[in-house]
């Protein structure tokens, strides 16, 4: 038997070590209940439908190590004219690890004269995120970056 | 690894160390530790989600509260020039209680001696978005606090609060904040604890919080037994705090990790 | 809070590509959450935003428990005429937010 490891945040460490009540703790079944790549796959498949996904056209831009995965900036440009004939339909972004794969999905025009966008997100730990876009033509495009996250999101400790 | 880590670290710093206090030419805003990602949100007042309380105190200035029928700006008029640097020179002597007192203190004193309304509650959403634009009126200028005969004792029991050990750790504020501020903690920066940027919007409140918050979360970290809301103790901290950051340019409301 | 804080350029050219930025107030409670008794915290989240200009939807998002709370949003629009651009955002237990600003195009 392969004797099991589990890694432990700082604060699931200084919650024990301290005894402390916190106001928010940590649930084990939380951590069962995150998505996995497969969750993040099956996602993706319910979006895109039987349509290939290729690399390019997408610039999805988050920073490689974030202070707090509580509000993490993320902004997706995509490079298309946005013309009526040619233009990007919707933007939609997934991540491996945290509770549900889905993040948010833009919807865009032509009006939108430039396909850019940003917000902010919640990563619950270090993992990949993508973003995927929906161009008029009905083809998928794809990027992903990798984000390291050096405190959990979603913990409060007063 | 990081448990481990913090394990040695926090070995490091139980080890009796003196406390040196910072230079004025070495002392650095807690700004200066974060990502750029978080510093633009920062200096964004259009991404900056604590210019949603700004918003909401801009709206309270305005409104008339209690049976004095009175609302803040009655009496003080625009407060984008009457109320300018004054945030920063708080905590300030109140002659009536004989000490000092914050700028929560001092809203509540107006409140329910002018206005006759209820005191607000410390981390109240109205207490918050209050601070949050007044504090605004001071962005960009110093810290300016009194630092008279009158203020003397208050700001030594202050700095004797800073440089007490306290909690099951048994770790003064001083041994992060003056001597480690140049270290992490796991993933966090140490800092060196300055005052400037309050009420804050801290990504890990997810929301906006004074300083006495971010204190009470220093001492849960320590372990130790934190004072209340508005007790003497906390506001002599406080005064010492400021008096560490006298000169600093005040980033309220500030973005913190 | 006051709902929502939004930033667009007050005058625009016509066909100028103006960026605009939004962000409202709301916990965006993820439904994950425990408080230290164990109870689950009920998800309370924004579920979407839409942006019309003059009328006519420009953008939309929709959002899940991941969007940070307090959610900003900038996105970008060609000025095209005078008028309204307008923000509704909708979510859980009935929550709806409405905001306009008023935009000058020549």
């Amino acid at each position: 038997m392969r004797p099991s490891i589990r890694i432990i945040s700082r604060r699931d460490f200084l919650c024990a070590a301290g005894g402390i009540a916190a106001g928010f703790a940590l649930d084990p079944a939380a951590a069962a209940e995150s998505a996995t790549a497969t969750a993040m796959q099956e996602a993706i498949r319910a979006v895109v439908g039987s349509a290939q996904v290729r690399k390019g056209r997408v610039t999805l831009e988050l920073p490689p190590l974030v202070d707090n995965g509580n509000a993490v900036s993320l902004s997706v440009r995509v490079d298309s004219p946005m013309t009526q004939a040619d233009h990007v339909k919707a933007i939609h972004v997934f991540t491996e690890k945290n509770p549900q794969p889905n993040v948010v999905a833009f919807h865009l025009g032509p009006r939108a004269g430039r396909a850019s966008v940003a917000t902010r997100i919640r990563l619950a730990d270090t993992q990949s995120v993508i973003a995927i876009c929906e161009l008029s033509d009905g083809t998928f495009w794809s990027d992903s970056v990798s984000v390291v996250v050096t405190l959990a999101a979603c913990l409060e400790e007063i | 690894m990081r448990v481990v880590g913090t394990v040695a670290l926090l070995c490091t710093l139980a080890v009796p160390v003196r406390a040196v206090e910072i230079p004025p030419a070495e002392r650095r805003s807690g700004y200066e530790f974060m990502s750029r990602e978080t510093r633009a949100m920062q200096d964004d007042d259009a991404a900056n989600p604590a210019m949603l309380w700004v918003l909401e105190g801009e709206a309270l200035w305005a409104r008339t509260a209690g049976a004095g029928e009175r609302a803040c700006r009655d009496c003080h008029g625009d407060a984008r020039s009457s109320m300018k640097g004054v945030a920063a020179r708080y905590p300030a002597f109140d002659a009536t209680r004989g000490r000092p007192v914050n700028l929560e203190q001092r809203v509540n004193a107006c409140r329910t001696e002018r206005q006759k309304a209820p005191a607000l509650a410390y981390q109240s959403r109205e207490l918050l978005a209050l601070t949050a634009y007044l504090g605004r009126q001071s962005r960009g200028l110093p810290i300016d606090i009194a630092t008279d005969a009158r203020m003397k004792p208050f700001l030594d029991a202050g700095r004797a609060a800073f440089n007490r050990r306290q909690g099951q750790l048994d770790l003064s504020c001083a041994q992060c904040h003056d001597d480690h501020w140049d270290k992490r903690l796991a993933g966090n920066a140490i800092t060196q604890a300055h005052p400037n940027g309050y009420p804050l919007y801290r990504l890990e409140w997810q929301g906006l919080g004074s300083l006495q918050r971010r204190m009470r979360n220093c001492m849960a970290g320590i372990r130790a037994l934190a004072p209340e809301y508005g007790s003497a103790e906390f506001v002599d901290l406080e005064l010492f705090l400021a008096w560490r950051a006298r000169g600093m340019k005040m980033e309220t409301p500030a973005v913190r990790p | 809070m006051a709902g929502a804080l939004i930033n667009v350029p007050a005058s625009a050219r016509r066909g100028e590509i103006i960026e605009i930025k939004t962000l409202v107030s709301h916990p965006m409670e993820t439904g994950y959450r425990r408080t230290q008794y164990g109870t689950v915290v009920p998800r309370d989240i924004i579920r979407q935003f839409v942006c019309t200009y003059n009328g006519e939807q420009i953008f939309r998002a929709e959002f899940h428990p991941a969007i940070a709370a307090n959610p900003f949003i900038a996105f970008t629009t060609v000025a095209t005429e005078s008028g309204t651009i307008a923000f509704l955002w909708t979510g859980d237990n009935g929550y709806a937010v409405a905001e306009s600003v008023k935009i000058s195009v020549a």
